[in-house]
């Protein structure tokens, strides 16, 4: 907090902006975990904040470091990245996975395995 | 007043992701059936990971983001392999 | 140059990770980044992945524009579904089934991530025997929409670049 007051208050003032707007994405995708009905509604709800909720926290921070040390501090872009990566990665895991564990229990909430493919792997 | 601007901000941020952590906590322990809690303790990685950078900030210190770096690429990894076993678990039952 | 460097886009994204993990750009962070993106996308083909052949590369800055506007817009409407005090009654989910065109594996991923990074909607699984895919759709007002959504908005796009 000691250098913070070293910070001009044009950039003060974005950088509180994005923090708040990225921690209220989160709350607000956490939330949807709690509220929405069946788990194909919920897996939707964390996207809120590994999209724009951590993209806005990263760019205050970037926005905060290179206004400090008057240099640009790109490390944030790696975290973007990996986020943008992973995150469609394992949701894509876990709706397959919860797929096909409603389907070897028959719920009628699915769809079922389309008559010409072959049957699921593993 | 920047010190005061900023300083408010993420003590509401934090707040905030607290209280997120919580809502995940919940469905972890809740949550009817095990997919929702793979689920619940990726969104946990993440907030976690927007908390650790919000630290950084309030401390001024660049630490933080390689921590933050750190629970991204495991979040990553114990939710891909939950989700295999999601898979695999009952086919070998 | 083939032999020592089978994926020049792979190795330059390794060489740029490590000068951004380091935080210097000295010859030695050169260096040591170089000999990691040799070695990295030399691990690579000794998997044997098919290698992408990107086409029409001036396209990808307004896909990438369009995709970040995409996701400001859909968090913003899948913030005010779960914000919404009594709306879930009214709301429909659901699966939708689209058959693909597109058949490149790269062009499949990068639709399937671009799909599930936006809130709203998650792809669930792709059948390679006829090309159709599994989409969950948070709002579903009309299923032809969100098929001419992805076939137009989408698909095309990544066809002219992919393939």
């Amino acid at each position: 907090m000691n250098q913070a007051a070293d910070l001009p208050l044009w950039a003060a003032l974005p950088v509180a902006a994005l923090v708040l707007l990225g921690a209220g994405l989160a709350l607000v995708g956490s939330i949807g975990l709690l509220k929405l009905r069946s788990f194909y509604d919920r897996i939707h709800a964390p996207t809120l904040g590994t999209t724009l909720g951590i993209g806005c926290v990263l760019l205050a921070s970037m926005l905060f470091f290179s206004v400090l040390q008057t240099r640009f501090v790109l490390h944030e872009i790696l975290i973007t990245a990996f986020m943008v990566v992973t995150t469609p990665v394992t949701l894509m895991l876990l709706a397959r996975a919860a797929l096909y564990r409603d389907r070897q229990e028959g719920s009628a909430e699915v769809p079922p395995v389309p008559p010409a493919a072959p049957p699921v792997k593993e | 007043m920047s010190a005061a601007i900023i300083g408010s901000a993420v003590l509401i941020a934090q707040i905030m992701l607290v209280a997120a952590m919580g809502c995940a906590t919940y469905r972890i322990l809740r949550g009817p059936r095990a997919q929702d809690r793979v689920l619940a303790l990726d969104t946990m990685y993440v907030n976690a990971a927007i908390l650790l950078v919000v630290f950084g900030i309030r401390s001024g210190s660049i630490y933080y983001f390689e921590a933050a770096l750190l629970i991204t690429l495991l979040g990553f990894v114990a939710t891909a392999a939950a989700s295999k076993f999601l898979m695999r678990g009952e086919v070998i039952e | 140059m083939r032999r020592w460097l089978p994926y020049p886009l792979v190795a330059l994204s390794l060489l740029v990770l490590w000068l951004l993990l380091t935080g210097s750009t000295s010859p030695g962070a050169f260096l040591l980044g170089g000999v990691l993106a040799v070695a990295g996308s030399g691990a690579l083909a000794a998997l044997t992945m098919p290698a992408a052949h990107l086409r029409r590369l001036a396209t990808i800055p307004a896909l990438l524009l369009d995709i970040l506007v995409e996701i400001v817009r859909s968090n913003n409407a899948v913030a005010r579904i779960i914000l919404s005090p009594g709306g879930t009654s009214t709301r429909r989910s659901g699966f939708v089934r689209i058959s693909l065109d597109m058949r490149s594996p790269h062009g499949l991923a990068a639709l399937a991530c671009i799909l599930t990074a936006t809130p709203g909607t998650v792809w669930v699984e792709y059948d390679s025997s006829d090309g159709t895919m599994l989409l969950h759709v948070l709002d579903l007002i009309d299923d032809e929409a969100w098929v001419r959504i992805v076939k137009d908005r989408w698909e095309r796009r990544l066809m002219d670049i992919f393939e």
